[in-house]
């Protein structure tokens, strides 16, 4: 559609005015977080082009983030593993075979994704208490893959319902079982869904905040983000050491996300739209 | 169990009904087999989501401490949530919440969307990238960024007397008055990239000739946008109101790094209060109570603008 010049200059502005806003506090912290130790009261003579990039190392090291990182990693790749693998299972039952109470587990399922985990954490933590579970991985990982699985259930199976039902029947008549049919003819093919799948389970596992803290005392066991939230009590002096710890167990997803922004836009977007 | 699809055609045709669960048969027959492989997902998922469900509602209706025995209390719990004032309070900041999480996003999202659409944009995809960005940044990150944009000394304040506010400086996140909106607009800062990215996914899909008549009509910008874009938009504004509802209602992560619900009890939100009730307070069966309403209204929004956005289309 053609307009003034006038207009497309304001929309110009417009648009840089939100980027500046969206990334403001996030290069805030970044900056922070090169700059100089302004709690150790600003030790003089900048580094590499006025750069601290030492802010990283120390903030590693006071903050344990080391540790932080390596739970998260287990978790979340745990989670994603398990996750992914049993959604697949259920998915291509839901979507692709009729059998008695299949309408009614879809509902089911359903009910989980929009079921706010403050609801089930509380007896769910008096509950595993009694077995003797929390403050162990247990208790960070089983109720993370029920969340999850709930999710990419109703995921898969949106995809094997609107697969080719057409390649399905062929490899059927081919003589193949319904294993085999899942996994050489349709998990090829369902890869994008995947991927998509995968990189939001592992982005919503990376960021779970309230799971760990109501699971979790072990400093063992603290994730990444819970890590921060106690560095952030513990370490009250200065700004920059919080902000290295920020960027810290914020980078890998990020990163992630700048190289797959499509898979992340693409699976928020269409998962959140219900059938 | 490979033979059995390859010999079923040959077979001769039973009356339909008789086999219906043997292995394998035609296409589109019932398969018993289907909960074998939704059972591992659903076992999972009922042992650590929907039993926990239950036991909810059910620890809801006693006085516990966590600790010794429960004392049956009958609906007590739930009195509390609609008669206790300090409950009823933060419910009231989940709605003020709900304002800055999602009416607000809406109505900036609507207007970029609306402006994007119109004109072929440069960097239209860099653009999404930088505004859906803080979607995938750690909340407990975005608190600590927040926090010290609204420190006394922060960024927020040096903005403000830059352009000769000195007056409106203050800590923002100690202020009785200015501290629930202060952590709504980090909200607002959340949530615009999702609303707008998922209008503009939208935008796209509203064919050209509809603008095109709009403009035969003699409709100017304002116009077309009332008479064409938002009419279209309708699922996809239903789809943004319930995420962002739920997430203002959902909020824990961002007052438990910010405010911790203070100063007093001023951006107290329900969520914040099943925690601090369940693990601080050892009040464990209010704590329940609170989480139980809270899923119930989540419920009823999701279904809510569902149902309402489907009647009017």
């Amino acid at each position: 559609m053609r307009v003034s010049r006038g207009e497309r200059a304001t929309n110009y502005v417009i648009l840089v005015a939100f980027a500046v806003f969206a990334l403001w506090p996030i290069l805030g912290v970044v900056v922070a977080a090169l700059g100089p130790d302004d709690a150790a009261g600003g030790t003089v003579g900048a580094g590499v082009l006025g750069l601290h990039p030492e802010n990283f190392v120390t903030a590693w090291n006071e903050g344990r983030f080391g540790s932080y990182l390596r739970t998260s990693l287990f978790v979340s790749s745990t989670v994603v593993v398990v996750s992914v693998l049993f959604s697949l299972l259920a998915g291509y039952a839901l979507g692709t075979m009729r059998f008695r109470g299949a309408t009614v587990l879809f509902y089911v399922f359903l009910v989980g994704i929009m079921m706010p985990s403050e609801a089930v954490l509380v007896p769910l933590y008096y509950d595993l208490r009694a077995l003797g579970l929390t403050d162990t991985i247990w208790a960070l990982l089983l109720p993370q893959v029920a969340q999850s699985v709930a999710f990419g259930t109703f995921w898969m199976r949106a995809w094997f319902r609107s697969a080719n039902r057409s390649v399905i029947e062929a490899a059927r008549l081919d003589g193949a079982s319904t294993w085999r049919i899942l996994w050489q003819v349709l998990v090829p093919l369902a890869r994008p869904a995947v991927v998509t799948l995968t990189v939001l389970t592992f982005m919503w596992t990376w960021n779970e905040f309230l799971v760990p803290l109501v699971m979790v005392v072990s400093e063992s066991l603290r994730t990444a983000p819970l890590g921060l939230a106690f560095f952030q009590g513990q370490y009250t002096q200065g700004f920059t050491l919080l902000a290295a710890g920020a960027c810290i167990v914020a980078t890998p997803v990020v990163v992630l996300y700048l190289f797959l922004q499509r898979h992340f836009i693409a699976g928020m977007l269409e998962g959140a739209v219900r059938e | 169990m490979s033979d059995t699809a390859t010999a079923a055609p040959s077979r001769p045709r039973t009356p339909e009904g008789t086999r219906r669960r043997r292995r394998g048969g035609p296409p589109g027959e019932p398969r018993a087999v289907g909960w074998l492989y939704v059972l591992p997902a659903l076992l999972v998922y009922a042992a650590f989501l929907l039993y926990p469900l239950l036991r909810a509602v059910q620890i809801s209706l006693y006085d516990w401490n966590g600790n010794t025995l429960a004392t049956w209390a009958g609906l007590d719990n739930y009195v509390e949530v609609v008669g206790d004032p300090a409950l009823r309070a933060s419910f009231g900041h989940a709605l003020v919440l709900i304002a800055f999480y999602a009416l607000l996003p809406l109505v900036v999202g609507l207007v970029l969307a609306a402006i994007l659409g119109r004109a072929k944009v440069r960097g239209l995809g860099f653009f999404r990238t930088v505004v859906f960005l803080p979607q995938v940044v750690a909340m407990v990150v975005i608190a600590v960024a927040w926090r010290r944009m609204y420190a006394p000394d922060g960024s927020i304040n040096d903005l403000l007397s830059a352009i000769g506010l000195d007056a409106l400086t203050r800590g923002w996140l100690g202020d009785y008055t200015a501290a629930l909106p202060a952590v709504g607009l980090i909200g607002t800062w959340f949530e615009i990239g999702l609303v707008t990215v998922l209008l503009l996914a939208g935008m796209g899909k509203i064919p050209t000739e509809l603008y095109e008549a709009a403009r035969l009509d003699g409709a100017g910008a304002v116009r077309e946008f009332f008479a064409v874009t938002l009419p279209a938009l309708r699922g996809e504004i239903a789809v943004a109101l319930t995420l962002t509802v739920i997430a203002a209602l959902r909020t824990f992560d961002l007052v438990y790094v910010t405010t911790r619900g203070g100063p007093g009890t001023s951006t107290s939100v329900p969520s914040y209060e099943v925690y601090n009730r369940a693990f601080q307070q050892g009040r464990v069966g209010s704590a329940a109570a609170i989480a139980v309403v809270l899923t119930v209204i989540i419920f009823a929004i999701s279904f809510g603008i569902t149902r309402i956005a489907e009647r009017e289309r």
